[in-house]
Order: structure tokens, then sequence, then C-alpha cells
């Protein structure tokens, strides 16, 4: 059996130093709205020590874990609880086989191929009632559940079409993208791309896959693996050519700085490279404008915006540096969620058994945003945005694309 | 005083008592069962949990050997749900001589016990904290077995056939008539309530208390106690039990039991069964030699150290020689021929493993003093439901999670949650055993035997007990204290890093946030062996 190997068990071994004060249970956004999830504490470390590889086992309930990593984080003592749930549930699968609906939400990437090509007819299905509640029906993905649209261009074509304003750059960056930017908003990447010129870089786009994350928390370790050596060993060149990653999905920057290594348990001195010099797209810009002294000057935009920051951006220990450079953009109000997630954790709230607990979970955000009543919200990841737009009717965009629009002309 | 009569009364209510008092039981005899604390109160219950193939006395001690295979087999029929199928392992580690396991196999084969030398990946692959250096790995039908659940399953068969078993029952005396015991003086420890229990035939089966016994019968039996330490660590480090390939020694075995793997043990000789206290030393010694197992077994998690004091029995003290073979590792006293004194018969020596085999030879000779024929029949016949089947450590997660998906509220909330046992089970064993000691709820489901030993449990079962047992705030805040100073007992020679910090916060729970020390007096409060309630 691979799905654990060497480095997992030193995961699900840091059950160890539990002493049971269930700081993770009070701060878990699920175990808070439903009894379905007894908790971090209950199905991490307390039932780590009931597990038996060899055995059949049932053990279901830490499929409710929706992966924020919020547990891990609040632990004084170093359990890795939320990894070692990722474990568990792969574990699981890896016995019980993986649902056809897990396997299709964990590979964006060949839906999104085949959507983006038959774009928009393939966004009809979506759209259409009588086809999501036979999809409930079969599948279990909830009829309610927001999906993003396929664009008819993808984003690697446009960046091969741009025109690139800045060739000798100062810093060499290669743009990990991500699934969602390709597929379905090719619009963030080009923001990214336009700041990140502007601001003196090189960029490149490797050639890359899914992240691999999806699968990860869908269960499927072995094919998450794959799609992470791949990964590496497409990025590698740039990383010895001294160029950093930059990303602009949270959740596949995290993947690369963290999960490779802690989750899948993928070893060697490349996977600690690429970890080392991953970086999400705020993160970069705030050390640049450190690092270069850069007092960048932004256009005036008139709006009032609310910002909402992902859960699992805290697992990047970065704080919240979006914040930082949206408040250099004169004119602009921009009002910070306090809440703790956004309730759909990446594929999470899509399935029928989990939607309600994400709407839940979501609650706390949608009364915060409904009582700001921004213009727009802005959040680093994708899947949130999808899930905010789709229960809130208040367009979400990336950050990033307002300080796009900000530079000066 | 009120009479009682029984046929046969077994003295002891571990492994051995319970055996003997099933065989007899069984063959027929009107059957009473004392023991002065709860079931597997003493050496059974402070046992590592192995059910030995005979592997580990091949080389050393044949006969037993022989009776530890022959044992093993009937075990597994007989209590299965008390054992797991682990398999054991013996292991060459590089500070054990490799040509011993020539010696391993060849005796083995001698003794009939089945040992087969495999590639060491096979059991490398499979347990990937092992020392990478072990050099060969014989494998032997070792399993593990739980002891408390195994007394429990005997005692519910024994009852089910008819016998009675008398927990809370000190002997106090020996009423001898003629050269011959024909009674036993009882107090009842939860009410001091005393009585006489008559009987044609005592078995002294209380194994390193058998001298206090013989010694009401005016016989001198020299039982030395032998204090076993051993240390259970947090988690399983190994699915399967893992001997070293060496002849017997101090800590020379680990073994998973339950949630648990149990590194022991050490062998000293102590004056008292009720006071032998455990030495730092005996703590660094056993974790010095899990690390010729398991690189860094230090750094894991050493969940609570205990010991358990083994009946030595010996024979030549008080200058009397038995004639019983004294090579075998149990012995049955006959104080007839030995004292003088009739109708009472003595378990000494033996192991948890052969426990059915010493109950036989037993009950063999009380037959023959009654003089009467009535063959033995434990050995074909199981003493749970046809088709149970072994105990696999996910069974109670299993068990749980089955139950929980079926509800979308917490129907059954979870008492102690680190060995997973629900509301319902702490409800049923109180109901069963009308006891407010949270020691012996904790024999009957493994509350507060996790990691944090008693410190969020043991508020909650308490809470429980008090309503269903109507006691006084004054009774509840006692047996409260008792519960934990039990459970702290065996943290105390474990206190660094995790156990220290877990420690640190259930003392905060208990005497900082409750004010345990404001209502109860816990100086006064007596701990092991009675657990006495005033």
């Amino acid at each position: 059996m691979t799905v654990i190997d060497i480095s997992s068990l030193e995961t699900t071994l840091s059950s160890d130093q539990c002493i049971k004060c269930n700081i993770c249970t009070a701060s878990c956004p699920v175990a808070a709205v439903t009894d379905k999830f007894p908790g971090p504490k209950a199905v991490g470390p307390q039932m780590q020590r009931l597990r038996q590889p060899s055995a059949p086992s049932y053990d279901k309930s830490v499929d409710f874990c929706n992966g924020c990593g919020v547990c891990s984080l609040v632990c004084p003592h170093g359990v890795q609880i939320a990894e070692m749930n990722a474990v568990a549930r792969a574990v699981q699968m890896d016995r019980d086989g993986v649902p056809l609906r897990n396997k299709m939400l964990g590979r964006p990437e060949p839906l999104g191929k085949i959507g983006t090509l038959t774009a928009p007819f393939s966004n009809l299905p979506l759209a259409l009632p009588p086809l999501r509640w036979a999809m409930e029906k079969t599948i279990g993905i909830h009829r309610k559940a927001p999906f993003p649209s396929f664009t008819g261009k993808r984003f690697r074509k446009w960046f091969k079409s741009h025109a690139p304003e800045n060739l000798i750059g100062r810093r060499k960056v290669v743009y990990f993208h991500g699934c969602s930017t390709n597929y379905y908003e090719p619009r963030v990447g080009k923001a990214v791309v336009k700041v990140l010129e502007h601001f003196g870089c090189k960029v490149s786009i490797a050639e890359q896959n899914c992240c691999g994350l999806p699968m990860q928390s869908n269960g499927e370790f072995d094919a998450a693996r794959e799609l992470a050596k791949s990964n590496i060993a497409k990025l590698m060149p740039y990383i010895r050519e001294n160029y950093v990653i930059v990303g602009s999905s949270t959740s596949c920057t995290l993947a690369l700085k963290h999960d490779y290594q802690n989750i899948l348990g993928l070893q060697g001195r490349d996977v600690e490279m690429i970890a080392k010099n991953t970086f999400d797209i705020f993160e970069f810009l705030d050390d640049l404008f450190t690092e270069q002294t850069l007092n960048p000057q932004f256009r005036r935009i008139k709006d009032a915006v609310f910002y909402h920051p992902p859960c699992q951006q805290r697992s990047h220990f970065m704080g919240q540096p979006a914040t930082k450079i949206l408040r250099r953009i004169p004119g602009l109000s921009f009002e910070v969620s306090t809440a703790d997630c956004c309730g759909v954790a990446g594929t999470y709230g899509l399935k029928a058994e989990k939607y309600q607990i994400s709407r839940d979970i979501g609650e706390t955000l949608f009364a915060q945003i409904d009582r700001h009543s921004p213009s727009r919200v802005l959040c680093d990841s994708e899947t949130c945005r999808w899930w905010i737009e789709g229960h809130t009717d208040v367009e979400s965009i990336h950050p990033i694309e307002l300080i796009a629009d900000a530079l000066p002309r | 005083m009120r009479k009682q009569f029984t046929e046969v009364l077994v003295i002891g209510g571990g492994a051995t008592g319970l055996s003997a008092a099933r065989d007899a039981v069984m063959r027929g005899f009107k059957t009473l069962l004392l023991e002065k604390g709860d079931l597997a109160h003493g050496t059974s219950g402070r046992y590592h949990g192995l059910l030995h193939s005979g592997g580990r006395y091949v080389v050393s001690d044949p006969h037993s050997a022989r009776d530890c295979i022959a044992e093993n087999r009937i075990l597994r029929k007989i209590i299965p749900s008390a054992i797991e199928n682990t398999d054991g392992w013996f292991v060459t580690t590089p500070e054990d001589d490799p040509a011993y396991a020539d010696t391993f196999l060849a005796a083995c084969k001698a003794q009939g016990v089945p040992a087969e030398e495999l590639n060491v990946d096979v059991l490398l692959n499979k347990e990937r904290l092992l020392n990478q250096r072990i050099s060969r790995t014989i494998r032997v039908p070792d399993a593990a077995c739980d002891s408390f659940d195994a007394t429990h399953i005997l005692a519910h068969d024994i009852k089910a056939r008819g016998a009675k078993v008398l927990l809370r029952h000190e002997v106090i005396g020996l009423e001898i008539r003629r050269q011959k015991v024909c009674g036993v003086n009882v107090r009842n420890l939860l009410t001091d309530e005393e009585f006489l229990i008559e009987t044609s035939m005592v078995l002294n089966c209380s194994g390193a208390w058998a001298g206090n016994i013989a010694a009401m019968a005016g016989g001198f039996l020299k039982v030395t106690p032998g204090k076993g330490t051993m240390i259970a660590m947090n988690t399983r480090l190994v699915n399967t039990v893992v001997n070293r390939c060496k002849l017997p020694h101090d800590g020379d075995i680990l073994v998973p039991v339950g949630t648990v793997s149990v590194i022991g043990t050490t062998d000293i000789p102590v004056e008292s069964p009720d006071q032998y206290p455990i030495e730092d030393w005996e703590v660094e010694f056993l974790l010095n030699e899990g690390e010729a197992l398991i690189p860094g077994f230090k750094k894991f998690r050493a969940l609570r150290a205990w010991a358990g004091v083994r009946p030595l029995y010996d024979p030549t003290a008080g200058g009397k020689t038995e004639s019983r073979d004294l090579t075998r590792s149990h012995a049955v006293i006959d104080h007839q021929a030995r004292d003088g004194v009739g109708g009472l018969l003595t378990m000494v020596g033996g192991k948890f493993t052969t426990m059915r085999l010493m109950a036989q030879d037993l009950v063999d000779e009380a037959c023959k003093q009654l003089r009467t024929k009535r063959p033995c029949t434990t050995a074909e016949t199981p003493a749970e439901a046809p088709g149970t089947k072994h105990y696999y450590l996910a069974q109670r997660l299993n068990r749980w999670e089955q139950s929980h998906a079926q509800h979308t509220a917490l129907t059954d909330p979870i008492i102690c949650e680190c060995e997973l046992v629900p509301e319902s089970k702490v409800r049923a064993g109180i109901e069963a055993s009308q006891s407010k000691i949270l020691n012996d709820l904790r024999r009957d489901t493994r509350l507060g035997m996790g990691p944090c030993q008693g410190g969020f449990c043991a508020y909650r079962a308490n809470g429980i007990a008090c309503g269903m047992l109507a006691q006084t705030p004054e009774d509840a805040h006692t047996t409260l204290a008792q519960f934990l100073q039990e459970r702290w007992k065996g943290q105390r020679n474990l206190l660094w890093d995790h156990n220290l910090r877990q420690l640190e916060l259930d003392q905060n729970i208990y005497r900082n946030l409750l004010g345990l020390d404001h209502t109860v007096d816990t100086a006064d409060i007596e701990l092991y062996p009675t657990e006495k309630t005033a």
C-alpha cells in the first residue's frame, strides 16, 4: 500500500502530542455547525489510535473534515490534525474505492479541456435544473452548488499571443496559474501578468498541470502524487535558472509549499526547493516592494469592497498581504471579513451530503457581506469566490484584478 | 452470622481463579468464587497482554513451551473475542547474537512450536518503525490477549453456568475442623458484613497473595512476589508481537494490545504483593531496550507504567519439598500432604497463557481428594457464543462509526473519548456492577485508559454513576478523587514531554477548575489494593 508511506506515518504518529485540550474542536468551522463531524480532535488524534492498517474499517466521519487546516494551526502541541485527517480519508478511499463524484471533482483539468472546447454550450447543462436534480440523485453533486462558467479562450492561449511588456525584467517569475485561471477565469491570469510586468518582472508560464489538491482532498493520493511529481519535474528547470514560482490561487500554492511534502509525503531536494521558492502573488508583491523600496502609485478607485481572506491562506503563515497592497489604492474603502471560512472548502460544499453544512458555515460571512453591501467581494481563492457569489449575488473577484485596474495608465 | 454453602470455593478473581471456577462448575460442582477486589484486580489485570506461542520458552523451559502452544490453540477457541490474532516475530537486532536464531529454530521444532524464518523484508515492510538493521526474522503464532476482556468473558460464562462470583469480598479466616478446612469466613468490603461460607474444597488461586491464605491454614508457603514492570506506549508502534531473538531477558518484548503497545518487562523479587513501587531505572531500562527494536523509541509517548507481581513459588523455603514435578512452571500444593490440613489446594506459579491447564490440574486434584471422577471439558467448550470472532483494533471505531452514520444528532455521546466509550456502555457497566468505584467501570469498559488518563471522562462518568447509584455528593467526590489518584499514579514515572503536559492539564481541570482539593482531603484516600470506600 502506498497511501501511507513513512513520512505520512510521522504525521499520523503526531497523535502522541495530543493532550485533548479541545482547542482544535473549538476552532473548527465544521464541528460548529453539524453533529455529523465529531470534530478534529475526535477524528484526528483520537481515532488514529483505533485505526489499523490491515483490518477493514468503517471510518467515514473523517470525510466530513473540510480540510481548512485551522486545527493544525491552532494546536499548541504540534499535532498535524488536518494532515492526519487527509491521510485517514485517503486510506478509507483506498480501501472502499473512490466514488465517481469524487473522481470527477478531483479532475478539473480534463473537465476543463472538454468544457472550454465546447463553450458556451458546455455551460448549459449546469444551468438546467432537471439535469442538476438528476446529477444530485445519481452522482451526489448538490443541485444548488454554484459552478463557474467555462470560457471560450484559455488563459494559456491568450498568454502566448500577448505582447510582453517586459522581456528582461529584474525578477524572473514563473506563473503557476492553476486550472481555474486557465479554464474559467483567464481574467485573473491576465491581471497577474499585467501587474507583474508593470513592476518589472519577466513572466513565464511553464508547462504545468493541476496541482493535485482536488485529487488529494477527494482521497486519491496516488494519482495526486503523480500530478505533483509531474509539476516538480516541469518547474525545476526554472528554479535552476533562478526563477521564483508565483501563484494566484492560495490553494494551488499551498499544495506546492506544504502539501506535497506534509500530506502526500514526497521527499527530496527538488520538492523542498519548489516549496521554498513558491509565493502567493501578494506575498511576492509585498516582498518586492520592501526589497526594492518601491512606493508604487495607484490610480484613485472610488469603491467600497469587502475582502475575505480564504481560510487556507492562514496555513501560508504570511498574514494578509493583499490588505497591505489594497490599502495603497486611494479612494478604496474595504472591509475585511472576520468570518473563519466561507464553507465550500474546495469541492467539499459541492457534495450533496455536505452542501447544507457548507451553507451553514458560510452564514456568518454572508451576513457580514449583507451588512456592508459592498460593490464587490474580493477573495484569493477561486472556489470561495464562486461559492460567495452563488450565495450572495455579489460579484466576487480576485484582489489582483482590482490592483491591475488601479495601475497607472 | 448468615451461612452459605458451596461445594467448591475458589479464592481469587484473576485468570487462574476464574478458570478454576469455570472448570469446577463445568464438572458439576456447586461453585463460588471470592475476590477481594474486582475481576483481574491483581496480576492478571497488570500483565503485558501476550498470548504465548511458547517461543519465549523453547530454549529455557521446554515443558512450559509445550504447555503454551497447546493452550494458545485452545484459548483462541474458547475466548476468541479477547484475543487478537497478531502473530509474533522473533527478531535478531544488532545487539543480539545472530547464531541464537538457529538454536531457537531447532528448539521450536523439537517442542512443536510452529516457527518459520522469512526474509526480513516481509516484516520490515509491514512494520515501518522497526530497526532496519534487524538481520533475522522468525514468525511464530503469538497473539495479543486483553486480560480484562478475558476475565469478563470467563466470569460471564461461570455465572451463566450457575456459579456465584462475589467481588469485594475478602477472606478473613478459614474454619478448620478435624484437620480439614470446612468453611471460609468472609467480609464484604463494601458493607463490612461478615459471614461464613461452608465448603468441601477450597481452591486457593490468589496468586502472589497465596501465602496469606496458606498461613490461615497454619501452613507456611513461600510465594515470592516477582515484580514485573511494563510501559504502555500511547499508540501501536507495531501491529504484531515483536520478541528479541535471544534467551529470555528483561525488556525483550513489545506487544500491541488494544490501542497501545506494551514493552516489558522487568523481574525483581519484592517483599510484599501490595507494595512495589516502580523504580526510575526500570523505566529507563525498558525505554532503552525499546530503542533496539525501534530506533527513536524514547521519542514516542510513554503513556503509563505499571507493575504486576508474579507468584513465584519457592519449593525449598520452609524446609519442605514437594512431590510435584518441580520443573513445571505451575504446581498444585496439597496442604493435606504438606501441612496436614485437608480441603485446601493452592495453585502456585503459572502464567496467563496456561490458565486453563492450571485450572484443569487443580480441579483434577480436587476431584481426587473428593473421591469423584469427573472429566474436564474446558478445552472443548467455548466460553463465548459460536461464531464469535477474534478481536481487532478497529472494532470499536467501526461500531461507533456505524451507529453514528445512522443518526443525524449525537444520540449516544462519547464519555471516554480516548477509548471511544459511549454513554450507553458506561450506563450498562454501572447497571451490571452496581459499583460506584470508577476503577471497576474502567476494567469493564476501558474508560480512562487512553492518553488523557481520565482527564476528560472521569467527571462525566462520575456524574452518571452518581445519578444512577444515588450517591451523596461527598461520596461522589471521594470516588472521583480515588479514580484520579489511581490514574495519576501510573503517570508519575513518565513525567516529561507529552505526559507532563497532560498531567498538568488534568490536574488543573480537577484541582483548580473543579476545586477537587476543596471537596475532599486527597491525602486520606487509600489507593491500591482495595479502593475501599468509606
